[in-house]
């Protein structure tokens, strides 16, 4: 620990949120200046809601803050940014169509009397990227061409081309691969040595171990406490503080059993489409089978492809050991074919937000809830719906309660509770987890747990190898397009699969995954 | 993760109790536009001794089955996150094509009558084709088919207005002894029919998701294509109808009928609460939608408001109705 101890930066006392409910109470926060302060509990303990205060993007209903031992009280987020506190969010919050320059300085052009002066919105745009490490990327190029890990790495860089005395990041890595976290803990290091204050927010645990100094832990709106990361270890056990013992207990007796049997349920041949390039697998009956690479790697296309969203240029697909081979031109024939496709983003082209739980849920299964000329029998609907909302432990206030306004978690829990009224055989996943808190994250393993030994087989895409070791018998490593290896559970380790990741880009190493340096 | 929430469950599994609360719900629903719709005749009632009256029943009921059913189609439209603007000259095709045929033609009512609605469908159809397969935004292919349906009317007609007379007269008359005509019944039928479509059948329910978020549909293995195109095909239909309810008023086919019915239509949806955006709206509420706008312009014909300051205040009226919708919208969104 570095600066001064008893100057802080920052500090929150007794801070209140109600919306409905009280969903911040009593929360604490303090801040030294140089400091990296994780701030964790699962969601809806309120730490979005917290930083959303501190960053003036909603009022808080009482309490105090002082930055800089002065009181603070940011009534907009312009005024928390004119003060030097910058947020980043858990959302991407580019505007698509416009160039990676022209976000990156959004609201503080280079003009006269309203002209941009395009060569130094440019040079600035190029300073800024540059000293984040980020010369792959062009200022001119729009930024929707931009893949997910880069367009957060450009929101980092552009909160941190302001003027930045306290930084908050909202799952800054969620969306990172490997090499890019590497990249960015580097630049939070040098920020640290600047005085930097910054509120680290990640359901990953390693990279709290890693990076951060203090912790501070809520629970339900509350301030639980605070802690020196050292104080941890290993750090798995602040997990106690976040969710109560019980959980911790049953954690750490999970153990993994395998499902597996000998019936194949999809074989995939020569898969060719956009990234992919020539990709084959197979996979039985209850395994669960992991596919593990970096962002980019194209494991969300691979998936795509099999499941009919976008046209394979050339590849086959056997199901349940058939000897003709299929193509899904369209998801509805994969699904009618007993398959099923959780989305990575859940808010594009996962959920209906605005629409109810009961809606969301039995979209895709309409057909077994209706009787003659197409009406919905809303009664068993209703019922079905309650039954999978129980089932999934879906926390709501009823199932008309829009899914817009529900947790990450609960969020994916409906979209999964979809295609287990489907009742398919085979269900591909992508980032099942991504920034959902741990007990969601739980009841998502204990799922694929149950899935699998009911027979079904399942493939996950996951950006977090601890995700794929805890869910998986079996993992297939993605590389620039290509399957490069697999691995089962007597032989996999954590060293092998991330050389594994970046082998396929030895050639192109500089133009892709430059700056990574595992 | 144990305490898994029971009172709700058990609220839940409890049919009288959701019943109920689904009663609350719609009579929340519609209150605020009932409450519109009240106040006009409290206030038109003040002004006008006239007002509450039977014949002013009549007048409004005979005035709206047109604007009635091609609302219901544009509520569809607007609910999938299209807009249909054609649905003003196309009532004009159809009803042209009305008159063609039981004029020039010598056909009966009941052989014109098909033909009348086939026409408005297959344009309807057309739009929705055209928009969905060729991913146009229907704002424009429905643009394009504002002017060639406007077209068509007065090349089949030469442009003149064809008098039917007595034999489709009885379809806009009040029933013996009744104050309601055959077509203000046959559009009550379609509220009906379009509010069940929507919230009772996979149909309408799939309208709705495709409005909030087409992608979310395709990739729950949907085909949103077909249910796209039947919308339009259903709006263009009812244009077909509403076509043969105007010429039945008017005693005569007129190509220049319903100018700008597109945009009254569109008024009577969004005071109904139906989004511009899709993947929100109710028949119901557009049947409110017609109802105010009928009552405004007959209870401001009576208390002798010139056509100037009628155009003002129907504006000023549907810009207010938006703006309660939206300010109810925010209310339910934080409770």
């Amino acid at each position: 620990m570095t600066g001064d101890t008893r100057s802080l930066l920052f500090e929150a006392r007794g801070v209140c949120k109600d919306y409905v409910v009280r969903v911040l109470d009593e929360a604490r926060l303090e801040l030294r200046p140089g400091e990296i302060h994780a701030l964790l509990g699962a969601n809806g303990a309120g730490k979005s809601t917290l930083c959303k205060i501190i960053a003036g993007l909603t009022p808080a209903t009482a309490g105090h803050m002082l930055l800089n031992g002065v009181s603070y009280a940011p009534a907009d987020k312009r005024f928390a940014e004119s003060r030097g506190v910058q947020i980043v969010q858990q959302e991407l919050n580019l505007i698509p169509t416009l160039s990676v320059a022209e976000n990156l300085l959004l609201g503080r052009y280079p003009q006269r009397w309203g002209v941009i002066n395009r060569r130094r919105l440019h040079e600035q745009a190029r300073v800024a990227l540059d000293r984040f490490g980020l010369n792959e990327i062009k200022t001119d190029q729009s930024a929707d061409s931009l893949g997910v890990g880069q367009q957060q790495m450009l929101e980092i860089a552009a909160a941190l081309d302001r003027k930045c005395e306290l930084l908050i990041l909202d799952e800054p890595t969620a969306a990172l691969s490997a090499g890019e976290t590497e990249r960015l803990f580097a630049r939070l290091n040098e920020l640290r040595a600047r005085g930097v204050g910054i509120i680290y927010i990640s359901h990953r645990l390693d990279e709290i171990a890693r990076i951060a100094d203090r912790l501070t832990v809520l629970r339900d709106g509350k301030y639980v406490s605070t802690h020196e990361v050292s104080e941890f270890q290993p750090i798995e056990r602040v997990v106690d503080l976040m969710t109560g013992e019980v959980q911790a207990v049953q954690h750490a007796l999970q153990e993994h059993t395998n499902h597996t049997t000998e019936k194949t349920m999809l074989r995939v041949e020569g898969m060719t489409g956009g990234p992919v390039r020539d990709v084959r697998f197979s996979v039985k009956a209850g395994e669960r089978y992991g596919i593990a690479g970096l962002v980019g790697a194209g494991r969300t296309e691979l998936l795509r492809l099999i499941f009919g969203a976008d046209r394979a240029e050339r590849g086959e697909l056997f199901l349940r050991g058939e000897a003709t081979s299929r193509r899904f031109a369209h998801p509805q024939e994969a699904v009618q074919a007993g398959l099923a496709m959780v989305t990575e983003d859940r808010k594009q082209n996962g959920l209906l937000l605005s629409q109810s739980i009961r809606v969301n849920t039995t979209l895709a299964s309409l057909d077994l809830l209706t009787g003659i000329a197409g009406l919905i029998d809303r009664r068993r609907e209703v019922a079905l719906v309650e039954g999978k909302r129980r089932r999934l432990q879906i926390h709501a206030r009823d199932i008309e309660q829009s899914v817009g306004t529900l947790s990450g978690g609960n969020q994916q829990k409906v979209a999964v509770a979809k295609w287990l009224l489907q009742d398919a055989d085979l269900f591909l996943f992508d980032e099942p987890t991504r920034g959902i808190d741990v007990a969601a994250r739980r009841n998502i393993h204990q799922l694929f747990d149950q899935l699998a030994a009911n027979g079904k087989a399942l493939v996950i895409v996951s950006s977090d190898l601890e995700e794929l070791f805890e869910t998986c018998d079996r993992i297939g490593v993605m590389s620039a397009g290509r399957l490069v290896a697999e691995y089962t559970r007597e032989n996999w380790s954590y060293d092998a699969i991330m050389q594994d990741c970046f082998s396929g880009y030895s050639q192109q190493a500089k133009e892709t995954v430059s700056g990574s340096n595992l | 993760m144990s305490d898994s929430p029971a009172p709700v469950s058990e609220k839940n599994t409890d049919q009288p109790a959701s019943l109920v609360s689904g009663v609350t719900y719609s009579v929340f629903q519609y209150a605020g536009l009932l409450g519109v719709l009240a106040l006009l005749v409290l206030i038109f009632s003040l002004r006008s001794e006239h007002f509450l009256s039977q014949q002013t029943l009549v007048t409004v009921a005979n005035n709206i089955p047109d604007l009635l059913v091609i609302s219901v189609g544009m509520t569809l439209v607007l609910i999938i996150g299209g807009i249909d603007l054609s649905v003003g000259s196309l009532l004009a095709l159809s009803s042209a094509m009305l008159g063609v045929c039981m004029v020039d033609w010598g056909w009966s009512l009941w052989s014109a009558v098909p033909v009348c609605l086939g026409i408005g469908a297959v344009c309807g159809m057309l739009n929705g084709v055209i928009s969905v397969k060729a991913g146009i935004p229907s704002f424009i292919v429905t643009l394009g088919m504002l002017e060639m349906a406007r077209g068509g009317a007065y090349l089949i007609t030469d442009s003149q207005t064809k008098y039917i007379g007595s034999s489709i007269e009885w379809i806009g008359v009040p029933l013996k002894g009744f104050v309601f005509s055959p077509a203000f019944l046959l559009a009550l039928v379609i509220v009906a029919a379009g509010q069940y479509l929507l919230t009772r059948t996979v149909f309408g329910r799939y309208c709705v998701a495709i409005g909030t978020n087409a992608e979310a549909v395709r990739m729950s293995g949907i085909r949103t294509a077909p249910c796209s195109v039947a919308v339009f095909t259903i709006s263009g239909l009812l244009c077909g109808l509403a076509g043969v309810m105007q010429t039945s008023r008017l005693s005569s086919a007129d190509p220049n009928a319903a100018v700008g019915l597109e945009l009254s239509a569109i008024a009577a949806c969004v005071i109904g609460g139906t989004s511009l955006m899709g993947g929100r709206g109710s028949v119901i509420n557009t049947f409110f939608g017609v109802l105010i706008i009928a009552v405004l312009q007959t209870g401001l014909a009576q208390i002798g408001a010139t056509d100037p300051s009628k155009r003002v205040i129907t504006g000023a009226v549907i810009i207010i109705a938006v703006l309660l919708d939206a300010a109810r919208q925010r209310w339910k969104r934080r409770g």
